[in-house]
């Protein structure tokens, strides 16, 4: 036995049937003056009316400060990548990490900074164990971008370690330089097409502070599944 | 008066009298404005926001299948695994034959409304597989075997000790200390991560399909939908139709409106668009990803142009929070996968007219829903059409001779005025009346109060107002 044929020919059919009668141009009453042409707007139509970010660089370091505080991430601004170790290991001295109770992948931003900083980190390749990396206090890894405009730090898989790294510990560290940081997200998504084209890798993800519930009477409860804490340690 | 809408007008009138209940409600959602309409008016512009979405949508939906068509290539040569079904049984079907073949044996959810609309864990129970929900809300209601009260919020009517006793029926009182939130929260979290960790089997719903790229965007704040996705072998997303949206830049404007509108947050916690399985030089993810393209009577919809744009929904329930018929009668009255104003719109569509056009007659239609939808759809007056469709298609012969009656005084001036004349008095005797057993128009006055009666008719005022002009 295999998996069922998919009604793929019937669904278009369908769909294609109900569309024959073409819809009325949505219009309301109410605010006519805006067109809702049904024309697809324009790619750099998308980011127009989004909350502004200013030009300065120091402004967008600012902003990107500014959200980590209401989103209760901790930004933290080091001043060279040779300063990062010394910050990491800070980090795990005041939370006591085994020194091989950390997580990291391959590269210069994560394996490297852990082991400079002491640590004998669990680093993930294909086949790794998951439980090894659920005790693990927490993982450590670069990105692709951080986006003033919302305090988002923009992970793949292919730059940050897979899916579940930048998840699955209690405690995330992500390593970010200073020519990581874009404005806005229109800004972020133009940055992954320039790098990747349609070959994305297979997530993308957009971190927007630690994770969070308020399932629960609506009441803001951290670490609901991934991670209880979100640190940037922001190079330059 | 059909079996469902006697069930509604029953469940209504407890929910309504639940005072204690329907305050707890709105202090619930009371954050949810807090938070907001500050980011709203921090937009460049929200409305000039709200037109371009709904223009992308109204594209998309407009040209549904050339997009369908094109995420499913773009998917395939991923190694997406792309299956269209026409109803809920082919999609169930595609799922339980899925577990056979794989040997799955244990699987875990992240929230997918699609797959509450198709009964999937009732299928998957009854086929023997252990099927936990991991959204915290959603598992809060799969202990209480409840349906969820609102489609983003699924337990928000429920009290934290309500929620602690759950858990201790549930996993024992030992291992529920406390009623405090965060405590509930990571008993929560110890039982799940057990759950992810051992699951060979992660189904999703999707937030927007990218047709261009063939990825599925799953918008959360929990981190549980990221390791639904990234720790099972195999990931099945579970994914309406309607759902696609052209570009992968599109979702630039529609993650921070689905973040402001659904949840009063700038951006939600967790956006991630994911495109195929596992890729080469990946260091995890599933071996297969499989992407249902449910149908289930959207097409439906979609063939009615008038409300076609009710497909415009992103899903972020800020309908259901302004709309004052949610607040006073809760979300489980609806009797509908798709609470509030849109599901009292699409409900009609997707399970038939007669059965559900109740719901669309529950509504002070303010218009609240389409001020505050996102993507413009014109939520007040789709309650409207249906109403009129309803009556269109099946009309009753008491409506029907009453409008022909009116119809024929109305067109009779001397048996008009006849009539309005004797109402006056009718009107009087029916004020003192009013909402009491002897009451004939008691099934509308019981619940309302009509204004005091005149003591002349319109005609009557008008012919002393032109007499008292033509005397100055």
């Amino acid at each position: 036995m295999s998996l069922p044929p998919s009604d793929k020919a019937a669904v278009l059919a369908r769909i294609r049937e109900a569309l024959r009668l073409p819809a009325r141009v949505p219009h309301d009453a109410a605010d006519h003056h805006i067109p809702s042409a049904p024309i697809l707007p324009a790619k750099g139509e998308l980011g127009r009316w989004l909350p502004a970010v200013g030009e300065a660089y120091e402004e967008r370091v600012a902003l990107l400060s500014a959200q980590a505080v209401v989103l209760k991430a901790d930004f933290i601004r080091v001043p060279t990548l040779d300063a990062v170790p010394a910050k990491l290991a800070a980090l795990g001295a005041a939370e006591s990490w085994p020194v091989d109770g950390i997580a990291a992948h391959p590269g210069a931003l994560s394996e490297e900074i852990a082991r400079k900083a002491g640590f004998a980190p669990f680093v993930v390749a294909p086949g790794y164990d998951k439980e090894r990396l659920e005790a693990c206090a927490a993982g450590i890894t670069a990105c692709e971008a951080v986006v003033a405009q919302t305090g988002s730090v923009l992970v793949t898989a292919r730059e940050s370690g897979g899916r579940a790294l930048t998840v699955l510990p209690p405690h995330h560290v992500v390593v970010v330089t200073a020519e990581q940081l874009v404005p806005d997200l229109p800004a972020a998504f133009a940055r992954l097409r320039e790098k990747y084209g349609t070959d994305l890798p297979s997530l993308v993800s957009f971190i927007t502070g630690p994770s969070r519930t308020g399932d629960i009477e609506r009441i803001l409860v951290l670490g609901a599944h991934g991670p209880k804490k979100l640190t940037i340690l922001f190079v330059g | 008066m059909t079996g469902i809408e006697r069930l509604f007008r029953r469940d209504v009138r407890g929910t309504t009298a639940d005072v204690p209940r329907r305050a707890f409600v709105r202090r619930a959602l009371s954050g949810y404005f807090a938070k907001r309409y500050p980011l709203q008016d921090a937009y460049a512009d929200w409305q000039q926001a709200r037109a371009t979405a709904s223009a992308v949508k109204f594209n998309a939906v407009n040209h549904l299948a050339d997009h369908l068509e094109t995420f499913a290539k773009a998917a395939e040569k991923r190694g997406t695994q792309v299956f269209f079904a026409s109803n809920g049984k082919q999609a169930r079907d595609y799922v339980a034959a899925l577990c056979r073949e794989r040997g799955v044996r244990s699987i875990v959810k992240a929230k997918t409304m699609t797959g509450e609309e198709i009964h999937l864990n009732e299928m998957l129970e009854a086929d023997g597989y252990r099927v936990v929900e991991s959204d915290l809300g959603e598992y809060i209601v799969q202990l209480r075997k409840e349906h969820p009260y609102h489609f983003v919020f699924p337990c928000m009517h429920l009290k934290r000790g309500e929620i602690r006793e759950t858990f201790a029926k549930a996993l024992g009182a030992a291992a529920v200390p406390s009623d405090e939130p965060e405590a509930l929260t990571m008993v929560a979290r110890r039982v799940l991560r057990q759950e992810f960790v051992r699951a060979d089997l992660g189904i999703s719903g999707a937030n927007f399909l990218v047709a261009e790229t063939g990825q599925i965007s799953i918008t959360e704040n929990e981190g549980n939908a990221r390791l639904t996705c990234a720790l099972p072998r195999i990931h099945v997303a579970l994914v309406g139709i309607e759902k696609v949206v052209p570009r992968f830049e599109d979702l630039a404007l529609f993650l921070p409106m689905l973040g402001t509108a659904g949840g009063g947050q700038a951006l939600t916690g967790y956006n991630t668009l994911y495109a195929g399985p596992r890729q080469p030089g990946e260091a995890d993810g599933p071996e297969e990803f499989h992407v249902i393209l449910l149908d289930n009577h959207r097409t439906r919809l979609l063939a009615d142009p008038e409300q076609r744009d009710a497909l415009h929904c992103i899903r972020c329930g800020a309908c259901l929070n302004v709309c004052p018929i949610f607040k006073n009668i809760g979300g489980h009255a609806y009797g509908t996968t798709y609470q509030g104003p849109i599901g009292s719109v699409i409900t009609p569509h997707l399970r038939g007219l007669q059965d559900w056009k109740h719901l669309s007659g529950a509504s002070s239609l303010c218009g609240a829903c389409t001020e505050t939808c996102p993507v413009k759809i014109d939520l007040h007056h789709h309650l409207l059409r249906n109403r009129r469709n309803a009556v269109r298609e099946k009309g009753t012969w008491w409506e029907r001779l009453l409008f022909r009656g009116f119809g024929f005084a109305a067109s009779r001036p001397a048996l008009f005025n006849l009539g309005s004349r004797l109402a006056v008095p009718a009107l009087k005797v029916q004020a003192l009346v009013s909402g009491k057993r002897f009451d004939p128009a008691r099934l509308w006055t019981k619940t309302r109060t009509l204004p005091a009666p005149p003591d002349r008719t319109f005609k009557q005022l008008w012919a002393e107002r032109q007499k008292a002009k033509g005397a100055r």
